[in-house]
């Protein structure tokens, strides 16, 4: 089960978050009410240059003086607030949701080995495993993820998200199956400016786990869906694989398809499943992953999930089911359901936004 | 298209299906079921699942518009349920009769575990059409596809009739057809590689007693969606299971 749903203006028109609501909440069936969330790009126009942290903390006290002081370490903090939220006291366990507009600081890193954005994840994966009562779910600049464990409809409005404009949206209404529901655990999941939601499970979780902590990632969300926001990170942003090859690498094709294709690309696809045994990804699973300038959308290999891809001028949308995308925009250009396994990327077409 | 008409029931009634859940779409379905109104038309349909599930009544005549969400007419026997639009994944889940003919293209799943009855698909199917679908006696089910379908196309199949057109894209079929069937039969139009067949199946010669069944079915898809397929100009491939019991030699029962 899980819904995911996303939409993307190539041209860079940002719209509130009413809209990814109402198709994400026409799909309330395949979620149970324990987990649904939202990311949005290009939230912070007034912060671009800043890294956004959205930091769930336990209390306003020891979790948070022990994350400012670990953040602190890495950079300075340029402004930070609760983040606007209208509490209904409708959610079990309740975290508080903060956030911190931060700036690396080029002289706390001297002598380390580490580029702005590998700082980034070395703090955010810091924090997150020592268990100090505070944990950062987004991480990446002019964006951010919203997330709780409740209903799409909830948590929309707890988090107010019609009061953002996005030009990318993505949206999860979770069906926790083997793990449990709580607010970390909700998708999108984001690291940098990734954000992931996820429909199925990552059978090979545990092969892929160890293969992306042998880089220094560290799985602390309780959830298969985290991984797959690290192998992202480690093949597109550390190896500079384009999205689509990295897709492919994760949903490798089956060695009777390579057999049969033309030698070139037989190469490369051979190539892929060689270097990448340790990313592919088994199981049943329909993905969208997200950053700063588009997403790509990806099924498992035979197809457990589905997928569908809606488009309307420079609008495309995403979503596990047509009515959702419909909600959204009823009269369509086109609406299909990709192959499996067939990873289909859509970008922005400006530069500057 | 031609649909037969019941004289004798002359009630008609329209549901607006907007902002209901499919609870409440299917309990005003229901009830207008039982009290015999035979021509029901839902507008605005978007996503409701389960459409008429579990109706066992013949005579009833359900028009849809809109986007059927997943298991339209899960375990129905008897309604015709004719959709202006697109049906998500599963339609005819389980049902053991009736028709579901569908104006638009399908999701994966079409026929899932099917008994009896018929599905028909203008366009384009997904993945696993007629899986798991069974026959029994005199139930046999039949799924007609217009355009073509996704891999595992009758897949564990253990009966009944899938026919591909494949109208607006030849060999255009996923591979992976018919894994794990042991009865029933496949045809589609047009040649199809021998690596997409799935293990246990073998293709099998189209004989005078296919060409009567296929053509009926076929005139029967052109009346629905004022189509005008040429089955004489079709070769069709026929794929049957190798065995009707292919795990007869693994379990032995003493």
């Amino acid at each position: 089960m899980c819904g995911i749903i996303g939409m993307l203006n190539k041209d860079g028109k940002r719209i509130d978050g009413s809209s990814i609501k109402k198709g994400l909440s026409l799909m309330n069936e395949r979620g149970n009410g324990q987990g649904a969330g939202y990311a949005a790009y290009g939230i912070y126009p007034e912060f671009k240059d800043h890294y956004a942290l959205h930091v769930f903390l336990d209390n306003m006290k020891e979790a948070k003086f022990n994350v400012e002081q670990e953040i602190e370490r890495w950079g300075y903090i340029v402004y930070s607030e609760e983040i606007p939220t209208t509490d209904k006291g409708i959610f079990e366990d309740e975290k508080i949701p903060y956030r911190y507009f931060f700036k690396p600081d080029p002289r706390k890193l001297l002598g380390r080995d580490y580029n702005e954005k590998d700082a980034i994840v070395e703090m955010v994966m810091r924090i997150n495993s020592q268990k100090n009562g505070a944990l950062v779910f987004s991480s990446g600049k002019n964006m951010g993820i919203f997330k709780a464990s409740g209903w799409p409809n909830d948590v929309a409005e707890f988090y107010k998200i019609n009061q953002y404009k996005g030009y990318m949206w993505l949206g999860h209404n979770r069906y926790p199956t083997n793990t449990p529901g709580w607010w970390g655990g909700a998708h999108p999941f984001g690291l940098l400016d990734w954000g992931v939601v996820h429909n199925g499970e990552i059978t090979s979780y545990g092969t892929n786990k160890r293969y992306v902590e042998s880089f220094g990632y560290n799985c602390s969300m309780l959830t298969d869906t985290e991984v797959v926001t690290y192998l992202f990170d480690l093949l597109v942003r550390k190896h500079k694989l384009p999205l689509r090859l990295a897709g492919m690498a994760l949903a490798p094709m089956f060695w009777k398809d390579i057999e049969r294709m033309p030698e070139q690309k037989r190469q490369l696809h051979a190539a892929l499943r060689l270097t990448y045994s340790s990313a592919a990804m088994n199981g049943p699973f329909a993905i969208v992953v997200a950053n700063t300038c588009g997403f790509v959308a990806l099924t498992d290999r035979i197809k457990l999930r589905p997928l569908v891809i809606g488009k309307k001028g420079k609008a495309v949308y995403v979503s596990s089911e047509e009515a959702a995308i419909r909600a959204m925009e009823p009269l369509l250009d086109s609406i299909y359901s990709p192959p499996a396994g067939d990873p289909i990327v859509h970008q922005l077409e400006v530069q500057t936004l | 298209m031609k649909i037969k008409k019941y004289p004798n029931k002359q009630d008609s009634i329209t549901i607006d299906a907007k902002n209901k859940t499919y609870r409440e779409l299917n309990s005003e379905i229901r009830t207008a079921a039982d009290q015999d109104i035979c021509h029901i038309t839902l507008q605005n349909v978007l996503g409701q699942r389960f459409i008429a599930d579990g109706i066992k009544k013949e005579g009833i005549y359900l028009s849809v518009f809109g986007i059927a969400g997943g298991d339209l007419g899960v375990f129905m026997d008897g309604p015709i349920i004719y959709v202006n639009g697109n049906a998500e994944h599963a339609p005819g889940n389980t049902m053991s009769g009736g028709k579901i003919i569908i104006d638009g293209d399908a999701g994966d799943c079409v026929g899932h575990s099917m008994r009896g009855g018929m599905i028909f698909v203008k366009g384009n199917a997904g993945y696993r059409v007629g899986i798991h679908m069974k026959q029994f006696k005199d139930n046999y089910p039949t799924i007609v596809i217009g355009g073509s379908a996704q891999s595992f196309l009758g897949e564990y199949m253990a009966g009944g009739i899938i026919v591909i057109l494949n109208i607006d894209k030849p060999s255009s079929i996923g591979d992976y057809i018919g894994t794990g069937m042991h009865g029933g039969t496949i045809y589609i139009a047009g040649d199809v590689p021998d690596y997409k067949l799935g293990v246990a199946t073998v293709k099998e010669e189209f004989i005078d007693e296919d060409r009567v069944l296929v053509e009926k079915l076929v005139d029967e898809y052109n009346a629905y969606f004022n189509k005008k397929v040429d089955f004489d100009a079709i070769t069709f491939t026929k794929i049957k299971p190798i065995s009707l019991r292919p795990f007869s030699n693994m379990y032995t029962t003493e």
